[in-house]
């Protein structure tokens, strides 16, 4: 099985160097791109390989590149990476950062010269200390072996990349967010449109990917759409960072081809649930993605399954729940991070999320009623996707909405019993 | 004009805007809070949600913000879905969580816009059932009163103070259902416009604490339209009085002039009429009390003589001017102010009277691309102006953000897209200002430098050579301006400089010939140095030295004391002082006449740019005051107010059109004439009950078609008559915005005033 993205990860934790990177044909397709391919043909390319965004939105890379207008020379464009990573149980992002920077570099090299940017930004989650001092290494070595900075690989191509340490708000994800906070702003989300690609940083245009999405860039450079097609077992492309945390034998991290199912990743790779425990459910995607049961087991890990399944594949990185876990108290504590994170721009998420996070709180003390249980089901629809300003508000929904539909007798359980029936 | 369709129905409406101004303007009612019709939209309180339809098969539909929605052809939405408006109840249900429900004792309360807001969708029943999270307040200075925990974070405060009006110690901090609007510390506001924050908070976070000192329900307050008299800008306000006293100032729209936002001078600066310690109330004959038979005989008999010589006033009325004016004769009448000032004046008068260059607005320079400004501290001299000036600094940018299809109330996202990139504004001035930061250039010269500088740019027009440096700096200017669309040139009496004045009309005229939409604006010193240089022909220091008067009236003096005034006066015998406070002039004056101020007299003002405009009294005056034009009148033939105004016109053929400033007292709507208070009026019975239980019968206002009471017609369609913003539903000043469409009807008619020189 071929794993390109982690191929160059050290068991040992300290970061692939430059050299380590180029030996094993690293800055190669970088090479390839900025002096041998014209940039639509890059992004032609990137669009061939249905590569779909690994921040969790799952759109096509290369269409969204495609919509930025590259026609005028003098005209600033930006790229960025999206590493500020802090949704719930989600720690991919931070190996590759640790592990592999050289190639989150390359990728974005390759992104720049298709969207003929000519400056870069990585904005890294301040709680990844060691990463900020990776990619601070490795953007030495890169500036140092002429990777970066004027007239890259000799040619007429220009490309500065800098690091940028978030301060770390769950909002800051959101690519608009991330954008004003990048500026000095407040990280508010923006309306769209005007998309990123129209008027982005500083009103440039400007592409923002998540960090996995653009280290399969230098990989399907390298070997062509076909090939990376063919990593996949669904229709969309290339291998995918699974995680798996909770009560399981195994929690950890792999990369495998995007399609593995969900019981191959609970059992073949997480080790099954620990002595002792039971499976209930599970996040495929993070905190805001919905519950997974039982009956989804044999559901594949790709956007479109996931999404048939009534949830979303998100990050890949899935949160376990096992029997001897309060859903309720689960859930609740999902929500009070969602309703800390919210960025008090919009109504129903600034003043929904707290009054969610009250009534969970109140029911797993035992003092909940059923008309709480209406309250809770109104916010879930109160707090759609286009009632709230971005996308927060309705991810912190959808742990809610599916426990209320498959956890529904432990919340009314905590009502009639008085207590919460996990407690001693 | 495109068709949309609202619940069905079809409407012809303008392209371009968003929905919910078009809605407004169509008069169907759409809540909200966060948008503002000159702040734009940017889609944070979710309250004018409405559906939207792809089309007429789609039976869902789904929910949108309507501020957010550019209308276009064919669109179908619905205002009155189930669905909707469940979700906007839902929005208001959300906002109540932690709003502090302290109606009975917030100073908002009864022109509160959540209130209305709250009453429109319908939530009645609390569901929330927890603790609310509260704040600690903030002095905020003398003006405005801060009471945080009401906050419902519609953001619009921090949108206008750094935004619009480019404040810089106010902002929004905290996350989550914690922020806080606010300084970073306890103090004074350091903006001049930090008084719109009272009326653009549409709940009780921002309070005018001038009112609060001396609080009245807004129901209980008798409301008139007036003129703004701190300054040359001629804002349009509304003074609140109850039991004799002014207590608060509102904004009154003004499409041209002012808009929706004045000055804190404007706003504040009214408790002089309240003042005990330095008003006048009771008229003086040789320093005995007088009542008004001595007080006039004394005048006659002055008069007799023929050796009389009479000061106007800048600040006071055209009518009152006039007639001072026709008491002594022309020849006697002088200006208020000194020969340097008076060129300078008489100069721009003939500029604008000469019709060679287009006499732009407040309004017109708020669209303007570009703007030069020589020798005026715009800020300090004519605020509002300088507010205008900051809004124009976008407009040329707007133009690639069109491209973009970013419409300008696209609030947010034209802020980003445009960025540091602004249109170009010049401003040449002795001393530092508040526009130097936002202009491209900022050139620091004394007077005769900038009447050199403005001779160069003046030169290159014409195409004259200049020496390399000066050369440079000037192509620069002109190069960057070729590309406006339209030009703004503002100048000034400050620097009493004619030069000055002369060379820019001269530039801007040469722009105009360069096919660059340009016109000018002139600061003038006070509220009404216009209608003085239309009304004098001599300024008053001739009288100064050896042709000392024997007898002198002052009307309403607002002078600068110096030692030249002073021996003047000390050496007549007779120092006639018409004035409603005391000054160090009226402690000279024999014969000292109690006149009526601004809120409690009417007349006509002149603005910098020629624009005439009525003020009503919002109160009759004490006993023994009375308005200066009334005693004057009393001299000359006791003429009614209107009866002036028809002298005046056919007298002074610049002031031909006086008459039609406002409609004249006979106005009635349905034989009604027009209310000062609102339907709501309580307690007029009990409010002299302690002095005598018969409820008095309201003072009959002769001059205005305004009536000083809560009965009249609710129909009032003339926005210069207008003295409180009430519509069915809507208590606030965002009443205002369903004004829209008669606005857009009725504007460049009278309500906005009548330009004296071309528009």
């Amino acid at each position: 099985m071929e794993r390109p993205l982690t191929q160059n990860i050290k068991a040992d934790g300290t970061y692939c160097t430059i050299d380590e990177y180029r030996r094993n044909g690293g800055y190669e397709a970088a090479r390839k791109a900025v002096q041998e391919m014209e940039s639509q043909q890059i992004t032609q390319t990137v669009k061939d390989a249905n590569l779909l965004g690994r921040g969790g939105a799952g759109f096509n890379t290369g269409m969204k590149w495609s919509f930025v207008n590259i026609s005028n020379p003098n005209e600033q464009r930006y790229v960025i990476a999206n590493g500020d990573e802090m949704e719930p149980g989600t720690f991919k992002d931070r190996l590759l950062l640790e592990g592999d920077p050289h190639q989150l570099i390359e990728g974005m090299i390759i992104a720049a010269k298709a969207l003929k940017a000519s400056q870069g930004f990585i904005f890294v989650r301040w709680a990844y200390k060691k990463a900020h001092q990776t990619i601070q290494k490795a953007l030495d070595e890169a500036y140092q072996a002429g990777f970066l900075g004027k007239n890259i690989f000799g040619s007429n191509f220009s490309f500065d990349l800098h690091l940028h340490t978030s301060v770390g708000r769950y909002i800051c994800g959101e690519e608009t967010a991330l954008i004003n906070s990048l500026e000095g702003k407040r990280a508010n989300p923006r309306a769209k449109p005007p998309f990123p690609q129209i008027s982005g940083l500083f009103g440039k245009p400007t592409i923002v990917n998540n960090v996995e999405t653009y280290c399969n860039i230098p990989h399907i450079i390298k070997n062509g759409p076909v090939w990376y097609k063919a990593l996949s077992r669904s229709s969309e492309g290339g291998t995918k960072l699974y995680g798996v945390s909770g009560r399981v034998k195994n929690p950890g991290l792999w990369e495998l081809p995007l399609g593995v199912t969900v019981r191959e990743l609970l059992f073949d790779y997480a080790g099954g649930m620990q002595e002792g425990y039971k499976f209930r459910g599970l996040l495929p995607g993070g905190a805001s993605t919905d519950f997974l049961v039982e009956e989804h087991l044999d559901t594949p890990m790709d956007f479109a399954s996931v999404a048939k399944a009534g949830s979303r594949l998100g990050t890949g990185t899935m949160i376990v729940l096992d029997d001897q876990t309060c859903p309720v108290a689960f859930v609740h504590n999902l929500i009070r991070f969602f309703a800390n994170e919210s960025c008090g721009w919009c109504t129903p998420c600034r003043e929904g999320l707290p009054w969610v996070e009250k009534i969970l709180e109140k029911i797993e003390r035992g003092e909940g009623t059923e008309k709480d249980i209406d309250i809770l089901r109104f916010h879930t629809k109160y707090l759609a996707p286009g009632n709230t300003f971005c996308a927060l508000a309705p991810g912190a929904m959808e742990p809610l909405q599916s426990a209320l539909k498959y956890f529904i007798d432990d919340f009314n359980r905590h009502i009639h019993e008085k207590k919460c029936p996990w407690k001693k | 004009m495109i068709t949309i369709y609202i619940d069905g129905k079809p409407y012809q409406v303008e392209e371009g805007e968003n929905l919910l101004r078009t809605c407004i303007k169509l008069g169907i009612d759409i809540p909200y809070f966060c948008y503002h019709p000159a702040l734009g939209s940017v889609g944070a309180c979710r309250l004018c949600a409405v559906k939207r339809y792809r089309d007429a098969n789609d039976k869902n539909g789904r929910i949108v913000m309507s501020c957010m929605e550019p209308v276009s052809d064919g669109m179908m939405v619905s205002v009155n879905d189930e669905e909707v408006k469940n979700f906007r109840a839902a929005i208001i249900e959300s906002l109540m969580t932690n709003h502090p429900h302290d109606c009975p004792i917030c100073d908002e309360g009864g022109e509160c816009h959540l209130q209305d807001m709250v009453v429109k969708t319908g939530h009645t029943y609390r569901r929330f059932e927890f603790k609310k999270r509260t704040f600690k307040n903030q002095y905020l200075g003398p003006y405005i009163h801060h009471e945080m925990n009401r906050c419902i974070q519609c953001y619009r405060c921090v949108r206008f103070y750094t935004d619009y009006a480019g404040g810089k110690d106010f902002g929004v901090t905290g996350a989550h259902n914690k922020l806080y609007f606010g300084r970073f510390e306890d103090g004074p506001f350091e903006s001049i416009f930090s008084g719109n924050l009272v009326e653009v908070c549409p709940t009780g976070v921002f309070t005018d604490k001038t009112l609060r000192s001396h609080y009245t329900r807004k129901w209980d307050l008798t409301h008139a339209p007036s003129i703004c008299n701190q300054c040359s800008a001629g804002c349009n306000i509304i003074f609140g009085e109850r039991y004799g006293q002014v207590r608060r100032v509102l904004n009154r729209y003004n499409e041209a002039v002012n808009g929706f936002f004045i000055c804190d001078r404007g706003r504040f600066n009214y408790e002089y009429i309240n003042n005990k310690d330095t008003r006048i109330t009771q008229s003086y004959v040789l320093g005995n009390p007088a009542d008004s038979a001595t007080v006039l005989n004394t005048l006659r008999n002055v008069i007799a003589t023929n050796k009389v010589a009479a000061i106007g006033s800048s600040n006071s009325s055209v009518e009152a001017n006039y007639l001072l004016q026709q008491l002594v004769g022309k020849e006697n009448f002088y200006a208020d102010v000194v020969a340097e000032d008076w060129e300078v004046l008489k100069t721009i008068k003939s500029i604008l009277e000469s019709n060679t260059v287009k006499v732009l607005s407040i309004k017109d320079i708020e669209k303007a691309e570009g703007v030069i400004v020589l020798g005026e501290d715009i800020y300090q001299t004519s605020p509002r102006l300088a507010l205008a000036i900051r809004q124009s600094i976008r407009n040329k940018p707007l133009r690639k953000a069109q491209k973009i299809n970013l419409p300008a109330w696209h609030a947010n996202a034209v802020k980003t897209f445009i960025g540091h990139d602004r249109g170009p504004l010049f401003v040449a001035h002795t001393e530092a200002n508040w526009l130097d930061e936002i202009s491209e250039k900022t050139f620091r010269k004394n007077t005769s430098e900038i009447e050199q500088f403005a001779q160069a740019i003046v030169d290159h027009l014409e195409g004259k050579t200049l020496p390399q440096d000066t050369a440079q700096e000037v192509k620069y200017i002109i190069d960057a301006l070729t590309d406006c669309r339209s030009v703004a040139i503002v100048s000034g009496t400050c620097l009493k400089s004619k030069k000055i004045v002369e060379l820019s009309a001269k530039i801007a005229s040469l722009l105009q010939s360069r096919n660059i939409e340009s016109g000018i604006y002139y600061v003038v010193p006070k509220s009404n140095s216009m209608g003085m240089a239309i009304l004098a022909e001599q300024s008053m220091d001739k009288l100064f030295g050896s042709s000392t008067p024997e007898n002198i009236i002052l009307l309403e003096p607002d002078l600068v004391f110096t030692d030249a005034i002073k021996s003047m006066l000390a050496s007549c015998k007779n120092i006639i002082v018409l004035h409603h406070s005391r000054t160090a002039i009226t402690e000279m004056a024999n014969i000292l006449v109690a006149t009526g101020t601004i809120a409690e007299s009417e007349g006509t003002l002149i603005n910098a740019e020629g624009r005439m405009q009525r003020y009503f009294s919002v109160m009759p005056p004490q006993e023994n005051v009375v308005a200066a034009w009334k005693w004057l009148s009393s001299l000359l033939g006791n003429n009614t107010f209107d009866e002036i105004l028809i002298k005046i016109s056919s007298d002074i053929p610049l002031l031909r059109r006086i008459t039609e400033v406002a409609p004249d007292a006979s106005y009635r709507v349905n034989g009604m004439k027009i209310p000062r208070q609102t339907p709501r009026f309580s307690g007029r019975t009990s409010m002299l009950a302690h002095k005598n239980v018969h409820e008095p019968k309201p003072v009959d206002d002769k001059n205005s078609p305004l009536s000083f009471s809560m009965e009249g017609t609710q129909k009032n369609s003339e926005l210069g008559l207008m003295s409180f913003y009430l519509m069915p539903g809507w208590h606030s000043v965002q009443a205002t915005n369903k004004l829209l469409r008669e606005l857009d009807q009725v504007l460049n008619a009278r309500s906005a005033g009548i330009r004296i020189w071309n528009s």
